[in-house]
């Protein structure tokens, strides 16, 4: 007895003791780049947020096998989240004080949570596709960067393209559309947008909250049964994604008059699905599964031919996967720039990252020269504009890949524009914040 | 009118799903006093193992046709489960006996974290695919009555049947059996149990084996409708009102209990939800099962408390 | 031999009825204090502020709450989350809404709000024990989860529902850099404990007490189980609840619904049963315990693969620290089912005879 309470007491006390000795591992030497990765490879969202995270290392991978950053080699370190805002605050601060220069918190939650944080930190956060939509106004919100899409610009798209197929935007009027949302930050990001738009074409919106992590969703689609809407729009995430269109498929709502917003719209959400899933259409920014793609094809060859791929093969080149080269591709991007300006060669730090990021110049030919030819289209953020980019297309499921369903389409900037003002507005009152002058633009 | 019998016919068919889940819960608990929290965590277990061998087998022995895949997964996963309890009556259990309901509930919460943690390291943590030929596409009766008919959900039905026939077949061995009677003694108390030569350790081997085996099935038919993921363990939350509605210590009861929760859940979420937005219904469930509880603190068919002074 | 009562009389009813009436533990408990205001903030590094200690002391006064309600008074209670949510958000309100209001007075706020909450959830306890009872209190988390999300008043009609806060302070002093945020929620603790030490042992904590062990007898000898029972819920959701908001304000900043989720009553409840139930030490071993070892874990763990040159994903890391702590979870309860707590206390009685085997 004594001996195991002596042994238990030991215990505890060296726990304790060592959590606060252990040396934090060694910064990043002096002439490394480094980039941290918040990633989630557990939990409910671990199927979307894996294939992301492979993407997003394999093509930090690759830029090192390309030479680095005007020889400046890049440095990783990836931290498990579990799409939990605590634990997302935690790796924050944890990789903040290794010389971290820009975040990427792919949750909603943790980028909420971070937008108040980093400010002080002087580190930008880019939240490519999700966060906060009004962030994209850059006069209020100095460090966060949507670059390339936000929630906003692809629900107007949606419906867009729902317009579309109805033969015109007043074609709408009468209809019914309902939103099947995921009861989060995330999932009510969407509400705003549909709500303007159904109020400019006359259409309905109804509103079907999801609770997480969106495995019971029979008595949504006994709602949609009833109410028999005429289109069907998923704003969700996780598994969420997979049982919508099961759930779709069980009640025998056809799949084709659903859309997905770009987080729904991936392989982990149908492939187990197959042929019950054709017809869904998703979204996309920009990119949709690109197995073709220049920078596939030079990651195939220099960091899984290497032996050095952070997962599958073949999971390189689908929607989720592409999505996390792209962000980090944002990243180094807005690094280069940096150097553009701070110096070539050099390592840089959060403040001149942000700058890089605020005056992204990605024009198509530069794309092509990245490997993102076909893929995207061009970038070009400045003081007042975040974003750089506003395009998407749809993309549906054919039963065994994604094909392009439609052409490019860009955002409407007459009705996101003022929503944006306002919503930066309200934040900027409600923090005490001004709008940035002309000359704060200009450093 | 035929909504309203949609809607009733899939709760009554959601009730019957969570009293699959709900069964091993009662089954633990009838048998030893435990109170499994862990439950959830078996199940999703039990579903990983069944998923990844049913993708494995195919690899490691040639076998193409899907039935014998799915036979000889399910004749592992039923060996790994047996395997699980073993080893957690062995390391765990053994060494607890006759200690408080308390610290019995905080060793199942502790079970629950490593099995989560241990069942996600051997088999992975991304979505896995279930497939056992359940029928994908819904059908639609009474056509004459009601115009379109009512739909009905096949994989549903079939689900409700299972759970039928498990029930039944548990509440025969509980009954009718006398190991059955042994795992009624062990929960009224283990040291008398044990004085009278019932012998404890193989008793709880074996209800957490049947508990496992349980779980097993309502993993495969829940992975069945959405998938093997972690998520799945939130749907233990969903069966704890049923159990306490239906009471701790009775089969039946959690099939009851798994209706009637079932059912309130689907037409409060119908028809109360869009007055108040949507999503009540998980809350609504609890608060169902808690107004049940005010009239009947032990459940439907529980054991009445019996406090000794 | 030192931690001897020799030469330490008491001359009058308080000082002998007085919290730690022998004089070593008054000075230690006071050396900790002091330690922990003063001697902490010259050895810790940003990091372990924000990180370890913050969450630390505000999880420790929200196991002390718990503690409460659990340990002392028998209620198993999952909604601690749900109490924790309620805080946060009417302290958020009643700070955004009213212009003016000191920082203190609106955390106190949240707390009488959560004890509002805390009684009409508590109300089955009067009717429903045990595992039934944990499992209704879950309507409560589960209905607070809901109402946050869905009554956009809670949210000041915030279109996404997430709120945030900031420019903390109080009269005049700023609440912003980690230290301020330290030496802010080691305040709150040492107050709140020192009243929960005091309601212990006076005649409402032993009415608790009494309630836990046997409630029959005890209605039997004249204790009215609804107060007691209502007054343990109030007192533990007060306490929750104020432990919320500074959670919320102080830690997170900007926070939804998803951060007081049933995720966050286990893991209260697991403090409170890994630390000691009826302990008020036990809450904060237990906190200590939950908040220290995942970040240990996670740095252990990769630097151990790495000396053996095995290269671990996050997620096997992630996956490895549940396994460890569900193990030690029932190592803890195989060794001692009482909680770090009681080690605590063997450990002193032994110290008490010291040299001295017995």
């Amino acid at each position: 007895m004594k001996l195991r309470q002596l042994a238990l007491a030991t215990a505890v006390a060296a726990a304790g003791l060592s959590s606060a000795l252990v040396p934090t591992l060694a910064t990043a030497q002096a002439k490394e780049q480094f980039f941290p990765v918040l990633v989630y490879r557990t939990g409910a969202y671990a199927p979307n947020g894996i294939p992301f995270a492979n993407g997003y290392v394999d093509y930090l991978k690759l830029v090192n096998a390309r030479g680095g950053i005007n020889g400046v080699k890049l440095s990783f370190e990836e931290c498990e989240t579990g799409y939990a805002t605590d634990r997302g605050v935690e790796c924050y601060e944890r990789l903040k004080g290794k010389g971290a220069t820009v975040f990427q918190p792919l949750s909603t939650g943790i980028t909420f949570a971070l937008t108040e944080k980093a400010p002080n930190d002087k580190i930008p956060l880019i939240t490519a596709g999700y966060g906060r939509s009004e962030s994209q106004d850059g006069g209020v919100f100095k460090w966060n960067f949507p670059i390339a899409g936000t929630y906003w610009v692809a629900g107007d798209i949606i419906i867009q393209d729902i317009a579309k197929k109805n033969g015109g935007a007043d074609k709408l009027k009468g209809k019914h559309i309902a939103l099947v949302y995921h009861d989060s930050p995330f999932g009510k990001e969407a509400i705003p947008i549909l709500q303007e738009r159904a109020a400019m074409h006359g259409f309905k919106l109804s509103l079907l909250p999801v609770t997480h992590p969106g495995v019971e969703q029979k008595s949504t689609w006994l709602q949609i049964r009833r109410d028999r809407p005429d289109y069907v729009v998923n704003w969700g995430w996780g598994v969420m994604n997979s049982t919508l269109i099961k759930e779709a498929q069980a009640t025998g709502y056809p799949r084709d008059k659903i859309y997905g917003v770009w987080w729904a719209g991936a392989e982990p959400d149908v492939k187990d699905i197959g042929e019950g899933a054709k017809g869904y259409n998703a979204i996309t920014m920009q990119h949709g599964a690109e197995p073709n793609a220049d920078f596939v094809k030079e990651i195939m060859q220099k960091v899984h031919g290497k032996g050095q791929g952070t997962g599958p093969k073949d999971e390189v080149g689908q929607v989720l996967y592409v999505r996390g080269a792209m962000s980090a591709m944002f990243a180094v991007e807005g690094v280069r720039r940096a150097q553009e300006r701070f110096g070539k060669g050099k390592v840089m730090t959060g403040e001149q990252v942000r700058w890089g990021l605020e005056n992204l110049d990605l024009p198509q030919a530069k794309l092509d020269a990245l490997g993102f030819k076909g893929v995207m289209r061009p970038v070009s953020t400045s003081c007042q504009d975040h974003m750089g980019a506003n395009w998407g297309r749809i993309h549906t499921w054919n039963g065994s890949k994604w094909e392009f369903s439609s052409d490019w389409y860009q955002a409407d900037e007459m009705i996101i524009k003022p929503m944006v003002k306002n919503a930066a507005d309200k934040y900027a009152a409600e923090k005490k914040l001004s709008r940035r002058t002309p000359a704060d633009c200009q450093s | 009118m035929a909504f309203f019998l949609e809607t009733l016919f899939g709760g009554l068919m959601a009730g019957m799903l969570y009293s699959l889940v709900a069964l091993g819960f009662v089954l633990i608990y009838k048998a030893s006093g435990v109170f499994n929290f862990a439950q959830g965590a078996m199940v999703l277990v039990a579903a990983l193992c069944m998923a990844r061998m049913a993708e494995w087998i195919p690899l490691w022995t040639g076998i193409d046709n899907k039935v014998t895949a799915n036979i000889l997964a399910f004749a592992v996963s039923v060996a790994f489960m047996f395997l699980l309890a073993w080893v957690i009556e062995r390391l765990v259990l053994r060494h607890l006996v006759n200690q408080e309901g308390v610290t019995l509930l905080m060793a199942t919460l502790g079970i629950t974290y490593f099995i989560d943690g241990f069942g996600q390291t051997l088999f992975g943590s991304d979505i896995y695919k279930i497939d056992v030929g359940m029928p994908k596409d819904p059908i639609f009766v009474l056509d004459g009555l009601f115009e379109g008919g009512v739909l009905v959900n096949q994989e549903d039905v079939i689900a409700a049947v299972i759970a039928a026939v498990l029930v039944a077949c548990l509440s025969l061995f509980f009954q009718k059996t006398g190991t059955g009677r042994a795992l009624r003694a062990v929960a009224d108390d283990h040291q008398a149990a044990q004085s009278i030569g019932i012998p404890l350790n193989r008793i709880w081997v074996i209800v957490w084996c049947v508990a496992g085996i349980t779980a097993l099935v309502a993993g495969i038919i829940w992975g069945s409708k959405l998938g093997v993921q972690f998520s799945l363990t939130t749907v233990a939350l969903r069966a704890l009102p049923v159990i306490i509605l239906g009471g701790l210590t009775s089969v039946p009861g959690a099939i009851i209990g798994g209706l009637i929760i079932g059912v309130g859940e689907k037409l409060s979420e119908v028809y109360l939800g869009p007055l108040v937005g949507g999503g009540i219904e998980i809350w609504f469930a609890y608060v169902l099962a808690l107004v049940f509880l005010l009239f009947r603190p032990q459940g439907l068919f529980g054991e009445k408390i019996i406090d000794r002074v | 031999m030192f931690y001897r009562e020799n030469g330490q009389f008491k001359t009058s009813y308080q000082a002998d009825q007085q919290i730690f009436p022998i004089a070593q533990d008054r000075w230690a408990i006071l050396a900790i204090i002091a330690f922990a205001a003063i001697g902490v903030p010259f050895l810790v590094d940003e990091y372990l502020f924000r990180a370890i200690l913050i969450p630390f002391l505000i999880l420790s006064l929200a196991a002390l709450g718990v503690n409460i309600l659990v340990g002392y008074c028998g209620q198993i209670s999952l909604g601690s989350g749900a109490f924790m949510a309620v805080g946060a958000y009417m302290a958020y309100n009643t700070y955004i809404r009213i212009d003016g209001m000191p920082l203190i007075l609106a955390l106190l706020s949240g707390g009488f709000f959560a004890t509002l909450v805390g009684i009409f959830f508590g109300i089955p306890s009067l009717r429903v024990k045990g595992l039934y009872l944990a499992v209704a209190t879950l309507a409560a988390q589960f209905f607070c989860d809901w109402a946050f999300l869905r009554i956009s008043w809670f949210t000041n009609n915030n279109a996404s529902g997430s709120v945030s806060v900031s420019n903390l302070n109080v009269l005049g002093w700023t609440i912003d850099t980690p230290l301020q945020k330290y030496w802010f929620c080691l305040g709150f603790l040492v107050v709140f404990g020192l009243l929960a030490k005091n309601l212990v042992r006076s005649a409402i904590g032993r009415e608790w007490m009494a309630i836990r062990d046997m409630d029959v007898a005890a209605a039997v000898i004249g204790i009215r189980p609804m107060y007691a029972k209502l007054s343990a819920f109030a007192v533990s959701s007060f306490i929750v609840g104020v432990a919320g908001a500074l959670w919320g304000f102080v830690h997170l900043g900007s926070w939804e619904p998803a951060a007081f989720s049933i995720d966050r009553s286990f893991q209260l409840l697991f403090m409170v049963i890994i630390g000691g139930m009826g302990s008020i030490m036990g809450s904060f071993f237990g906190a200590a315990f939950i908040v220290v070892l995942p970040i240990f874990l996670n740095q252990f763990l990769p630097a151990l693969g790495g000396m053996f040159g095995v290269e671990i994903s996050t997620a096997a890391v992630s996956h490895t620290e549940y396994m460890i702590f569900g193990a030690l979870i029932v190592w803890f309860l195989i060794v001692e089912p009482h909680g770090l707590a009681k080690l605590w206390s063997i450990g002193k009685q032994k110290l008490r005879l010291w040299p001295f085997p017995h």
